[in-house]
């Protein structure tokens, strides 16, 4: 590396210039919202959101955190779906992906390709929804926020690649010393497999975290909306706002309910978990789109 | 006759074989089974289901029994204005997002590869790489946030540089290029790594060698770092084209959602499924759209990957 002739230095001023003012962009909006749950709604109402407000109130976060009950209702929706999904979502997945990591396995190409087959063609969404809502009658409960997902090719494809890099003859000399495939599975290739799961699991979780579509298609009842059908439903529905008990409680003197400002206030909430997760996390995802993306 | 019989028994011995395999494997063959049933009742049976396209569907008569129309959902689809609106924003929408994309994407891998503090280079990765993991609601808030007529921060700016303010959320024209904007800053930090990893695997004595033939950095960069990574431009390429027929229907629906001013740019073919599934309950016509959707996708995704192989072995789907 040492050797490699160097760029200009005002070439490099420039590199890291449009570099830095670029990652700074990315965070913006992010700042905006921040601020935006502190401005005075008054000034919002007469001027609009800025990136720093003349006036700062809390009356947003105070009317939120009135409103707590359905904020937590969603948030537990969310991490049942979340947790619950990604333990069943993985324990498929790794069940499916460890048989055609073998190649001895005879099968394991009509099985993939069957896998495979569900990448490049779509069945649509009219279908989809009927069968889901109609056949299996998912409808208005919480497994339709969680089985839709449970499996998907490219995941599988993923772990099945992380599989791979097993060294074969670890199940091999244990099957010579008798084990089944079941104990080498659970005992051995589990546990070396461990941070390929990490990586498929975090994206998994990902998706159910973020996911308000199953919601948005299977789930009428406010008891089950996940925080994110929540937050659209506080953003594009000013009645939904309005009707809760907070609005009266949160208005200041003159009587300015903080319409606006809930609204950045409850975004900044649901992402309050992956900010502080993203630092640990964020390498497994690296990872898996660096492997993801060699092969698919 | 002779001949007859022999065929019989070489299928027994074929089916004898199979089962064999089976039994031998039960324990490796039985862990897919719960994989293929959820892909069974979530992909399969949806991909038999597109018969409702053929129907006049209803619930009471079911996916059987409801009265076969043939192509007369077709009809009504392709006949409609929507179906070229909705077709065309469609390949509009993504050709920008993939050009836009790839532009981006290696521009800002080849301009990082260059910073040589660390340090810099990792903080500035991690911020562009942070959008990926925000839910489009959330993105949608922002838009709120800036686009709003009178709320929005756009329009404060505009007022305090005494310039006339626009009604960003009912003028169509402008959303072509802000939804690319924001395909852009929700995906180019996810690219990046891709071609970070690609320039990662460039042999270095490349480089040497050009240095002692006096090759400046710039030259290395184009006649050594860019056509190294082509190959995985031109494969991540051919597979977005493939896809081009469909959209994020959560990007576009969850930051346009309902407003209908906007449609003329933004309504795609999955909204517009969407629309005439939940809204007008057209089930036949939103199935023929949907199936319109999926064989052109289907044969730009093979025709894509074909070329995809030609190009190179390594970098073919299948």
């Amino acid at each position: 590396m040492s050797y490699r002739r160097q760029i200009g230095p005002t070439a490099a001023f420039f590199i890291y210039l449009v570099v830095g003012l670029f990652s700074i962009a990315c965070l913006l909006p992010f700042v905006f919202i921040i601020t935006g749950s502190f401005t005075d709604e008054s000034e919002i109402i007469k001027r609009g959101f800025a990136l720093i407000p003349q006036k700062v109130s809390y009356s947003s976060w105070v009317m939120l955190y009135h409103d707590f009950k359905r904020i937590l209702n969603g948030y537990l929706v969310t991490i049942t779906v979340t947790v619950l999904g990604t333990l069943i979502s993985l324990l498929v997945t790794s069940l499916m992906a460890y048989p055609l990591s073998i190649p001895t396995l005879r099968y394991r190409n009509v099985i993939a390709f069957f896998a495979f087959f569900t990448m490049i063609f779509y069945g649509g969404m009219v279908p989809w929804y009927i069968i889901v809502s109609r056949v299996l009658r998912l409808r208005n409960t919480i497994f339709a926020l969680i089985l839709p997902y449970t499996i998907n090719a490219w995941n599988m494809f993923l772990l099945r690649n992380f599989f791979r890099t097993i060294p074969k003859e670890i199940a091999e000399s244990a099957k010579i010393d008798g084990a089944g495939d079941l104990r080498i599975f659970t005992q051995l290739i589990l546990p070396l497999a461990k941070p390929g799961l990490a990586t498929v699991g975090l994206f998994i979780a990902l998706g159910y975290w973020n996911d308000w579509w199953l919601g948005l298609m299977f789930v009428e009842n406010h008891r089950l909306f996940p925080i994110q059908l929540l937050l659209r439903a506080i953003v594009s529905n000013v009645q939904f706002l309005r009707s809760s008990t907070a609005a009266a409680i949160a208005s200041d003197a003159s009587g300015i309910i903080p319409l606006e400002g809930v609204k950045m206030a409850t975004g900044l909430v649901t992402i309050g978990p992956i900010i502080l997760l993203y630092p640990f996390i964020q390498k497994y995802f690296v990872k898996g789109i660096v492997v993801g993306a060699v092969k698919g | 006759m002779e001949k007859k019989h022999s065929e019989a028994n070489l299928r027994t011995s074929r089916v004898q074989s199979v089962f064999r395999e089976l039994r031998r494997n039960k324990a490796l063959y039985l862990f897919t089974v719960p994989g293929i049933i959820f892909f069974i009742l979530f992909n399969y049976l949806p991909m038999f289901g597109i018969i409702v396209a053929f129907k006049d569907f209803n619930f009471i008569q079911g996916f059987f029994r409801s009265p076969w129309v043939g192509f007369k959902n077709f009809g009504f689809f392709f006949k409609s204005a929507d179906a070229w609106v909705v077709t065309r924003n469609t390949l509009v929408l993504n050709s920008l997002f993939i050009a836009s994309s790839l532009v981006l994407q290696i521009g800002f891998a080849l301009l990082l590869n260059e910073i040589r503090n660390e340090r810099f280079k990792k903080i500035t990765q991690s911020f562009m790489f942070f959008p990926y993991f925000i839910s489009w609601i959330i993105v949608s808030v922002f838009t709120y946030n800036f686009f709003h007529s009178e709320h929005g921060a756009l329009n404060r700016l505009l007022r305090s540089l005494n310039m006339p303010t626009v009604n960003w959320l009912s003028r169509p024209q402008y959303w072509t290029w802000f939804l690319t904007l924001i395909y852009d800053w929700k995906w180019t930090g996810f690219g990046v790594i891709i071609y970070l990893a690609a320039l990662a695997g460039i042999n270095e004595e490349l480089y040497e060698a050009a240095e002692i033939d006096g090759a400046g950095r710039w030259a290395q960069i184009r006649l050594i770092s860019i056509p190294l990574i082509m190959p995985t431009a031109v494969v991540l390429t051919l597979l977005a084209i493939g896809r081009i027929m469909i959209s994020d229907f959560g990007m576009i629906y969850g930051i346009i959602g309902d407003n209908a001013m906007l449609y003329p740019t933004t309504n795609v073919i999955d909204t517009y499924v969407y629309r005439a599934l939940r809204q007008l309950g057209d089930i036949g016509m939103s199935a023929a759209a949907g199936l319109y959707q999926s064989l052109v996708g289907l044969a730009l995704v093979l025709g894509s990957n074909l070329l995809a192989r030609r190009f190179s072995e390594e970098g073919a789907l299948f």
